[in-house]
């Protein structure tokens, strides 16, 4: 295959420039100070940091609380994924059979996604409320047995069905768009050797779509890790007793609400770290199973 | 997290620009008060900006108090901070030990501006003050915690008076709970500052060791061993009694709003919330303030002030300071004062304010009736080491521990004690980190 480059690399160079100076500004720049914060002892206001080398690290990695926080974090990674992903891909599946009603259903479908994560944190803590909201109605017929303020996996559930519900319209679209380049033809040809639905549905279309399911398991979990602020924040603040306080949360409360700079560092090195990790971990070990052709 | 820098920033820098066009000096504040309160405090601004025609003060709100002192930080890394931030009474120490700010009492001077320092309560100077009792910050919207309690509730159950310890507090529960059973008598929520902060300063027991802090920043937290372990252990007991019922924002309606509407028939709370109770109870509803109570064989000593402080920051030209200068002392005049505790639950920081206000019967009359109680609470005894306040560094993570810890307890999910153990615990690993930061300093 012919390449066309450039001779000139100065030309080219000035061309790149704006990009890179971009991505030097706003992701290597902060994230060297990140780094750099979290081996001293910053102080909130400036005026002044010391080395602490390693200490703010060792002091997260020893505290069994700091760990709650990635367990929970991964939990609630696990829960949206499976759970957005899952619902997005029958839904996407129901709307590729071209069933009546589908067109509006597809714009329905679509809309969730430009919601911010604030408001659908305050829409889902009206419908989750134990006491005012529609969880109510079940606490009336069963007594107290909906409490997210006081039981933990109560809360996480609560945060858990708020993240897949605004990932399900983002996922939808691109199932929907990775079905949708199938060959009909093949499908066709299948229905004619007489598949049913779910045959054609197992045998071509899900082996088919497993580029748009790699895509979008990546996506949401590292979504699950960095997005989550909104919706915790407007529906539990991290609680009750620590059971929702997820990795970037905490990250907000110790650096912004408890000035506490360095260590608020040190957890966003870890987190980005831990999002490396798994994002090269999938492409490692999942992207094997992906057919892209 | 660095969104909120660069909108800081942005923001900042296009108020900038704005204030150069004019020919007044102009200046800025930047507060964390929201809602009806933020406007007030932009009203005092318009009063201020129509009162004089040499300055200008721009007031910007920042939604909330941790807001406003984290886009401040955000914004003074950048150079392009307010002259004046509004900061909430736990951010105190963290700010005197950065330095970056200009004593107010030094400002004053310079400036030639008399002020009687002395005419301050000094449950609120003091927590404002140096270790020589010099002013660095401006008290501003002041409050203390008081119980709120329904009158007919109470009498429902053989009661003509409020509690005065805490052991009638209980009987008046049971009482309650013995005459309507379906009512929600006490709604509570963990709150640091009510549960921990005053209770203590009520009681004349230590939060931490060095005198709550004032001594030095070796100190350490000592909560889990007084007095207040025994109150977490009996709030517990009456909530598992079903004598006391959770009410958070979260779970709907907050205690505020639960004894508002007539759901909870007490809960305790800051002074400022008296305004929003008038303006949001349900017709009929008879309700009244009293002191904290205290556990019976306590000699009851003042409580401290809540709420925040005015400070002006380093860093600003001459001009600016003169300007904030000038606004700090239109805020003090007893007018001002009047202005902002009548629109408010606030408090009056001043002993002329306070006085001012009780010559004109201010306190006589409902809406405002009660809230002299607050008054009372702060002057109750002189200041005593133990009642000065809390000079604690990140006391904001310690709050948050020891939230997160009562919640663990609350829910069952281990004992009281042990919970107070580990909110102590964490809250020291916070203090050595703060101790570490500013290694070598002492607050001034």
């Amino acid at each position: 295959m012919r390449r066309a480059y450039f001779k000139n690399n100065w030309i080219a160079a000035a061309l790149v420039l704006p990009q890179l100076l971009i991505i030097f500004v706003f992701f290597y720049w902060p994230t060297s100070q990140a780094v750099f914060w979290s081996l001293t002892f910053e102080q909130p206001w400036g005026g002044g940091n010391d080395w602490a080398g390693l200490h703010h690290f060792r002091e997260l990695l020893s505290d069994s609380l700091y760990w709650q926080s990635v367990r929970v974090s991964l939990v609630y990674a696990a829960g949206t994924t499976v759970l957005g992903m899952g619902l997005a891909l029958i839904l996407a599946l129901f709307v590729d059979r071209q069933l009546r009603g589908y067109r509006q259903y597809r714009v329905g479908m679509i809309w969730p996604y430009a919601v911010a994560a604030p408001a659908i944190g305050l829409a889902f803590r009206y419908i989750f409320n134990p006491t005012a909201g529609v969880m109510a109605y079940v606490n009336q017929v069963w007594d107290g047995i909906w409490d997210p303020i006081l039981t933990g996996w109560h809360a996480m559930a609560m945060i858990v069905i708020a993240g897949a519900w605004k990932n399900i319209a983002y996922n939808f679209i691109f199932f929907l768009a990775g079905l949708q380049s199938i060959p009909r033809s093949l499908i066709e040809a299948s229905a004619m050797d007489g598949s049913g639905v779910m045959r054609r549905m197992r045998d071509i279309q899900l082996p088919l779509l497993t580029p748009t399911f790699f895509f979008i398991l990546v996506i949401n979990i590292t979504d699950s890790f960095t997005d989550s602020f909104g919706i915790v924040d407007t529906m539990t603040n991290g609680g009750p007793a620590r059971a929702t306080n997820l990795m970037v949360y905490k990250i907000y409360v110790d650096g912004f609400e408890g000035q506490n700079y360095s260590s608020a560092a040190a957890q966003s090195v870890i987190l980005m770290v831990l999002v490396i990790l798994l994002t090269f971990v999938q492409f490692r070990y999942i992207e094997r199973r992906v057919h892209y052709s | 997290m660095k969104a909120t820098f660069i909108s800081a920033f942005a923001v900042a820098a296009v108020l900038g620009g704005a204030a150069q066009a004019q020919d007044k000096i102009t200046f800025e504040y930047w507060y964390g008060l929201s809602g009806y309160l933020g406007d007030v405090v932009q009203k005092t601004c318009d009063r201020f900006n129509a009162a004089q025609d040499t300055y200008e003060i721009h007031c910007v709100g920042q939604e909330g108090y941790a807001n406003a002192v984290q886009n401040t930080i955000a914004a003074f890394r950048a150079g392009q901070h307010p002259t004046i931030v509004q900061s909430f009474d736990a951010g105190t120490p963290d700010l005197m030990m950065s330095g970056q700010f200009y004593p107010v009492y030094e400002m004053m001077a310079d400036y030639d501006i008399d002020i009687d320092w002395t005419d301050y309560f000094p449950g609120i100077s003091n927590y404002y003050a140096t270790s020589k009792g010099d002013m660095v910050a401006m008290p501003f919207n002041s409050s203390t915690a008081v119980m709120y309690y329904n009158i007919d509730d109470l009498a429902a159950a053989g009661w003509n008076r409020p509690p005065e310890t805490w052991e009638e507090f209980e009987q008046i529960l049971n009482d309650l709970d013995a005459v309507q059973p379906d009512h929600c008598h006490y709604g509570y929520s963990p709150s640091s500052w009510v549960d921990l902060e005053q209770f203590s300063m009520a009681h004349g027991i230590p939060v931490a060791t060095r005198n709550n802090g004032y001594d030095g920043t070796d100190a350490e937290y000592v909560f889990n061993t007084t007095l207040h372990a025994k109150h977490m252990e009996n709030q517990l007991r009456w909530y598992k009694e079903g004598l006391a019922e959770i009410k958070t924002t979260q779970g709907g309606l907050n205690t505020r709003d639960a004894f508002a509407q007539n759901i909870c028939s007490f809960y305790f709370g800051s002074i400022a919330g008296h305004a929003g109770v008038h303006a949001t109870a349900v017709e009929g509803l008879n309700w009244d303030v009293a002191m904290l109570p205290v556990y019976e064989g306590t000699e009851r000593k003042n409580t401290v002030v809540g709420g925040a402080a005015l400070w002006v920051l380093a860093g600003k030209s001459e001009d600016e300071y003169r300007g904030a200068a000038e606004y700090l002392k239109f805020l003090a005049t007893p007018d001002s004062a009047l202005f902002w505790s009548t629109n408010t639950g606030y408090i009056p920081v001043t002993l002329s304010g306070y006085q001012k206000m009780m010559d004109e019967g201010f306190y006589d009359k409902a809406p405002y009736k009660g809230r002299e109680v607050a008054i009372e609470s702060l002057t109750y005894t002189p200041v005593t080491p133990l009642t000065r306040g809390l000079r604690l560094g990140g006391f904001m993570q310690t709050r948050k521990e020891w939230t997160a810890e009562m919640e663990a307890a609350f829910a069952g999910q281990k004992p009281m004690q042990e919970a107070l153990d580990v909110a102590a615990e964490r809250s020291n690993k916070v203090l050595r980190n703060f101790e570490r930061t500013y290694k070598g300093k002492t607050f001034p």
